[in-house]
């Protein structure tokens, strides 16, 4: 095993072990986690076994083996901000949705609020809606 | 039959009450919200202060986001239709009646008052007419039936369009969009004519240079409103 070898397989593992951590403290949720682990399980094994770098780039036809880490990288992000950007989306959405349901119901505790006001006050019992 | 009239308002100070005071005179029968999407002006206390519910969104949603807000209270308050009345007091409330008619006789399910469909006298920027015309043949080839007024937002939703705008109703410049939505939907869209006014006062978020913007947004946002799965 020479010195690249050791560093990548440290930085791999260190990336594996830094991502459970943080799941298991629930700062990741498991499911944006799960990429993550998938991610750093990937460069383990490319660590372990150069050779199956080396093959891989040659059968795609790449002559410069750590050109194919670079695509790996690439491809990875480039998921992960669409992922992002899904999620985005979906948080917005429901965002306002809150905003809507609170406004609704700060209207109606005004609305119920007004009704037991005049009703407790009101001699004639006939509150005005 | 409970009619909600929705106003959403977005700094509409200087009109509002002008607004409401139209509404209570012509359209007596039916009960107002105004929806406050996050103003930062008087337009909440204002409303407040005529006795008129008033729903205050935290933040700004946009024209969309408010409406939605509205159709969700008209469900969950068990009315039947909704009348959208902008708060710029550029709607006349003695129009209602004439908007209501085909909703009443349930010809349609959604119905959009045109200011092109008569001669109402209304005037604007060159820009503004090439932009609506362009708009209005888009609209009117992909629906299959004329409509003139496509971003008109005096509108009647009756009970089946509120359902389906409570789950699917576009952000920012939704009434294009919505004509879209609806058509492919399988509602009812009838247009009748109507009276539209100039504003009385504030100032209508698209402006004269930003509306070819706002018809390039438009359009794009209607084709992927075509591609979009509804059911």
């Amino acid at each position: 095993m020479d010195i690249v070898q050791l560093i990548s397989l440290t930085v791999s593992i260190t990336i594996f072990v830094v991502v459970i951590e943080l799941i298991r403290r629930s700062h990741l949720k498991e499911r944006y986690g799960l990429i993550w682990l998938a991610a750093s399980i990937v460069l383990i094994i490319f660590s372990l076994t150069r050779s199956l770098l080396h093959y891989i780039a040659r059968v795609i036809g790449i002559y410069y083996p750590p050109a194919f880490l670079f695509l790996l990288a690439i491809a990875f992000l480039l998921v992960l901000l669409l992922h992002f950007s899904t999620v985005i989306s979906m948080l917005s959405e429901k965002n306002n949705r809150i905003a809507q349901e609170m406004g609704i119901l700060k209207t109606r505790l005004n609305d119920l609020e007004n009704k037991m006001a005049s009703g407790s006050s009101a001699t004639s019992g006939e509150a005005k809606r | 039959m409970k009619i909600l009239v929705v106003v959403p308002a977005y700094n509409e100070e200087g009109c509002i009450r002008g607004v409401i005071e139209d509404i209570r005179e012509h359209f007596p029968d039916g009960d107002i919200i105004v929806i406050n999407d996050g103003s930062q002006d008087n337009t909440s206390a204002i409303a407040g202060s005529l006795g008129t519910r008033v729903a205050d969104l935290p933040y700004n949603l946009g024209i969309g986001g408010a409406m939605q807000a509205g159709f969700l209270y008209a469900l969950q308050e068990g009315y039947d239709a909704v009348i959208q009345f902008d708060g710029d007091g550029q709607h006349h409330a003695d129009q209602i009646g004439k908007i209501l008619a085909p909703w009443r006789s349930q010809e349609a399910d959604l119905v959009v008052g045109s200011r092109f469909l008569s001669d109402s006298g209304f005037t604007s920027s060159v820009q503004r007419k090439i932009g609506a015309k362009i708009l209005s043949f888009v609209v009117s080839s992909l629906t299959g039936q004329r409509i003139t007024d496509t971003t008109s937002g005096f509108r009647v939703y009756g009970r089946t369009t509120l359902e389906f705008f409570c789950s699917v109703y576009p952000e920012d410049y939704p009434e294009v969009e919505a004509l879209i939505l609806a058509h492919k939907k399988g509602l009812k869209i009838v247009e009748v004519a109507s009276e539209i006014g100039p504003r009385t006062g504030g100032r209508s978020s698209i402006t004269s240079s930003r509306a070819f913007y706002y018809m390039i947004k438009v359009l794009l946002a209607i084709f992927v409103d075509l591609m979009k799965k509804i059911d």
